[in-house]
C-alpha cells in the first residue's frame, strides 16, 4: 500500500513505508547520498504530515526491510510486546508524538517493550530539538556493572585514553589525567591502534592493573572486535566489557565481521567471568548513522531509521553502554554542525526510549564543517535531554582515531552547569581518594608511580 | 591556575592533551587557542593534493597515473562512492600484473602523509617481499580516492593481493598521518572485514620499517590463511609494549 498528502496544490505519493520515514527525515548528506531523501522542502513536509496520520499499528504489518531477509527484522518482529504496546496501539504517529511528551518516566519505561525501533525513529522525524529533550529527560534507563550508571541528576563519562601505538604508559597517563578531573565512572575504554590479540591482552592487563590499584569502582574496556575480544577471554584476560560495534540491518553486522549469535556467544562468555560486583550488564555497543549505507547495506531505508534498528539489536543483549559515534563518521553522512546536533539529539531520543543506557560521543572529524561552538551547544542539549554519559578525552583531542571528541574539562563543565554528580560509587571514591581539591595541590591524590608512571 | 608538578610530568609518557591545567571548569586561554590552532591546521591538511612529480621521484620504481570519478574535493568530500570508482578512461593504463603485489598510493583525506611516508615504506616493504618469493606490480598513484578503489585496481591488474596506502583524516596531533589497507584477492564489492589496516604510520607513530614488518607479517598469514580481514587475526608477536 502507498501513502500520499497534498501541500501547495501538489499531491506527493510515497509508495511504500521505508520510502515515506526516508521523505520525512530532516535533511542530511547521508540520505541525499543515498537518494532517498526528499527532493524538496515541501516534499518533506508532505511526507512528515502523511506519517503523523499513520497509525502506530500500521508498524507491526510493514516491515521497512523484509523478515525472511534479515535477521534485525525478525528479532524486532519476533521479540514485540503487544501487550506493551497496548497503551499506543489506537494511537496515530502524531497522536504519539503528543503522548510522548506529556508522558511520566513510569508510562515511558513500560512502554518499551512494545514499541519497535521503525516507531520510535517515526516520531522522532516529527519532533523538534525540543521534544527530543523534552521526552528523552523523563525516560529513566539504569545499567550495572561495579557501579550504577543512568541514575537521575547524574552525568557519567566513559575516560578515552587512546595511543597511537598502544604505548602502555601513552595510555596510563591520559588515565591519571582523565581520573583526576573526575572522568572514567562509565568505563575506561581504550580504542586499540590495531586489532591485535597480544596487544588487546597487554591493555586489559594494564587497565585492570590501574582499576585494581586504585580501587576505582568502574569497568573497563579495549574497544577490539568481538572476535578478538573472546579469544582474549579464551586465553584468561581479564575483560569486564565486551565491546562491538552494531548496526541495523543484518548486512551492516556482516560487514562489521559479526551476527546475532556471535555476540549472544560473546555475552555468554563475558558473563560466565562473573566480574561484575553490582550488576551483570557487560556489553559495550557502539552504532552510528551512515553506516549501513557505507556498507551498502541500507535497504533503501533512510540512514536514521536503520540507525534505531540497531538499537533493536543492542538491546538485545542488555548493554551497560550504548553511544552512537554521531559525528564520527564523516560529512558524506552528517555534514555539518547543524545536522550532527539533530541527529545526536534522535539517536538519543530513541535509544533511550526503547530502554538503552544511551551516551553520545558529542564528536566531529575534520573533514566536516563542524567546531568547538557546535560540540558545546550538543552538549549541553544532551546534558539537559539526560545523557546517560559522554566521552573524556584529554584536551578533547585523541590523538589515535584523529577526531575531537568531548574532554574531560567538559565533563566538568556539564557537571557543574546542570548541577550534576557522576555515579555514586565513583562519586563516593573520588571524594574518598580527595580528587576535587587535587587541582591547586602539590601533590597528587593518585600517586603516578602506583601505575608505572616514573 | 599553577598546574602540580607530577601532574604536568604526565607529559612525558604521551603526546595526548594532558595536564593543561583548569580556569574554573575550562580550559586555560592558551591551551585553548593551542587547540584552535590545530584545528586550522587540520582543516587545510583535508584540502591538501598530492605533489605527484616529486612522489614518482621518491619511489624510484615505475608508476601509473590514476583517478576516482570524483571530481574535486568538494565531490570527493560529499560521495565517497566516486572516489570508489575508477575513473573510465584510466582504466586502460594500467598494466596487467596477474599474481603480483599490487601498491596504491592514493591521497585519501590527507596529502601530506603519503608525499614523504609512502616512499619510505614502500622502500622498506619491497625488498622483504621480493625476499618471501612475491612478485611486485608498478606502482598505481590514485587521486581523490578512498581505499576501496584499490579493489578495481587490483582487480583489472589481476593482482593477488593489494595494499592501499591513504591518507588518514588529519587530527588535530597529526595531518601527517598514513594508514595500509592489505586485501587479498581484490575485487569490487569487497567489504572493510575483509580487509586488515595498519595505521598510524607517520613520524612519532608506527615507523615505515615497523609497518613494513607488520605488512609481511600479515602477507605471509594472509596467504597461509586463504583470507585477509576479520578471518585474519594480527597475532604478530608486540615485543614492544611494557608490562
Amino acid at each position: 500500500m502507498g501513502f500520499a498528502h497534498a501541500v501547495g496544490g501538489t499531491r506527493y505519493l510515497f509508495p511504500d513505508l521505508r520510502t515515506l520515514l526516508a521523505r520525512a527525515t530532516p535533511l542530511r548528506s547521508g540520505d541525499v547520498l543515498a537518494g532517498v531523501a526528499a527532493e524538496t522542502a515541501q516534499e518533506r513536509v508532505a511526507a512528515q504530515r502523511a506519517l503523523a496520520d499513520l497509525p502506530l499499528r500500521h508498524f507491526l504489518s510493514e516491515a521497512v526491510i523484509p523478515y525472511e531477509a534479515d535477521e534485525v527484522t525478525r528479532l524486532i518482529l519476533d521479540r514485540h510486546d503487544a501487550a506493551a504496546f497496548a497503551p499506543v496501539a489506537h494511537l496515530t504517529v502524531g497522536g504519539f508524538r503528543d503522548w510522548l511528551l506529556a508522558a511520566e518516566p513510569e508510562a515511558l519505561a513500560a512502554l518499551r517493550p512494545g514499541l519497535t525501533p521503525e516507531m520510535a525513529a517515526g516520531v522522532s522525524k516529527i519532533m523538534r530539538l525540543q521534544d527530543l529533550v523534552a521526552v528523552a529527560a523523563r525516560c529513566r534507563v539504569t545499567s550495572r556493572f561495579r557501579n550504577t550508571l543512568g541514575l537521575p541528576g547524574r552525568l557519567s563519562l566513559r575516560l578515552q585514553p587512546n595511543d597511537p601505538v598502544d604505548d602502555p604508559r601513552g595510555v596510563a597517563a591520559a588515565i591519571l589525567d582523565g581520573l583526576l578531573l573526575g572522568s572514567g565512572d562509565a568505563v575506561i575504554g581504550v580504542n586499540p591502534a590495531t586489532d591485535n590479540l597480544d596487544t588487546t591482552i597487554r591493555l586489559l592487563e594494564l587497565l585492570d592493573a590501574v582499576r585494581d590499584r586504585y580501587a576505582i569502582p568502574t569497568q573497563s574496556c579495549v574497544l577490539a572486535h568481538v572476535t578478538t575480544s573472546l579469544l582474549a577471554m579464551e586465553r584468561g584476560a581479564p575483560v569486564d566489557l565486551v565491546f562491538q560495534s552494531i548496526g541495523g540491518t543484518e548486512g551492516v553486522n556482516r560487514s562489521f565481521g559479526v551476527t546475532l549469535s556471535l555476540l549472544r556467544e560473546a555475552q555468554e562468555a563475558a558473563l560466565a567471568l562473573g566480574r561484575g560486583t553490582v550488576g551483570t550488564d557487560c556489553m559495550y555497543f557502539e552504532t552510528g548513522q551512515g553506516s549501513a549505507l557505507s556498507a551498502e547495506a541500507h535497504h533503501g531505508c533512510d540512514q536514521q531509521t536503520i540507525e534505531a534498528r540497531a538499537y533493536a539489536v543492542a538491546r538485545e543483549f542488555a548493554p551497560l553502554l550504548v553511544n552512537s559515534v554521531v559525528g564520527f563518521i564523516g560529512p558524506e553522512y552528517l555534514f555539518d554542525g547543524k545536522q550532527i546536533t539533530r541527529a545526536g539529539l534522535e539517536d538519543h531520543f530513541c535509544g533511550k526510549l526503547l530502554g538503552l543506557p544511551m551516551g553520545v560521543d558529542v564528536c566531529y572529524t575534520n573533514h566536516a564543517e563542524a567546531d568547538q561552538d557546535d560540540m558545546d551547544a550538543l552538549l549541553t542539549l544532551l546534558g539537559v535531554a539526560g545523557v546517560t554519559y559522554v566521552m573524556g578525552v584529554p584536551g578533547a583531542d585523541d590523538v589515535m582515531l584523529a577526531y575531537q571528541s568531548t574532554s574531560f574539562h567538559d565533563g566538568l563543565y556539564l557537571r557543574a552547569a546542570l548541577g550534576r554528580k557522576p555515579a555514586p560509587e565513583f562519586e563516593a571514591w573520588m571524594e574518598r581518594m580527595g580528587i576535587e581539591a587535587a587541582s591547586g595541590a602539590g601533590q597528587l591524590p593518585l600517586a603516578p608511580a602506583l601505575i608505572g608512571l616514573q | 591556575m599553577t598546574v602540580p608538578t607530577p601532574w604536568v610530568e604526565l607529559r612525558r609518557f604521551t603526546a595526548a592533551r594532558v595536564a593543561l591545567g583548569r580556569a574554573g571548569h575550562g580550559l586555560p586561554t592558551a591551551a585553548h587557542l593551542d587547540f584552535q590552532e590545530a584545528h586550522a591546521r587540520a582543516r587545510d591538511a583535508v584540502h591538501s593534493t598530492l605533489d605527484l612529480d616529486a612522489l614518482e621521484a621518491a619511489l624510484g620504481l615505475p608508476a601509473i597515473r590514476v583517478a576516482s570519478q570524483a571530481a574535486d574535493r568538494r565531490g570527493y568530500l560529499l560521495r565517497p562512492d566516486l572516489g570508489r570508482r575508477l575513473h573510465e578512461a584510466d582504466r586502460a593504463r594500467l598494466p596487467p600484473a596477474p599474481g603480483a603485489f599490487l601498491f596504491v598510493v592514493a591521497d585519501g583525506l590527507s596529502a601530506i602523509g603519503v608525499q614523504s611516508g609512502a616512499p619510505a615504506l614502500i622502500a622498506a616493504a619491497v625488498p622483504l617481499l621480493r625476499r618471501a618469493g612475491l612478485a611486485i606490480a608498478p606502482v598505481v598513484l590514485a587521486s581523490q580516492a578512498r581505499v576501496a578503489l584499490g579493489d578495481e585496481i587490483g582487480e583489472a591488474m589481476g593482482a593477488a593481493m593489494v595494499a592501499v596506502l591513504i591518507g588518514e583524516r588529519p587530527g588535530l596531533s597529526a595531518t601527517d598521518s598514513l594508514g595500509l589497507y592489505l586485501t587479498l584477492g581484490p575485487r569490487r564489492g569487497r567489504t572493510d572485514a575483509e580487509r586488515n589496516c595498519i595505521s598510524n604510520i607517520r613520524p612519532g607513530g608506527l615507523s615505515p620499517a615497523a609497518a613494513a614488518e607488520k605488512l609481511l607479517w600479515l602477507t605471509g598469514a594472509a596467504l597461509q590463511l586463504g583470507a585477509t580481514g576479520v578471518a585474519l587475526k594480527d597475532e604478530q608477536p608486540s615485543g614492544t609494549l611494557l608490562p
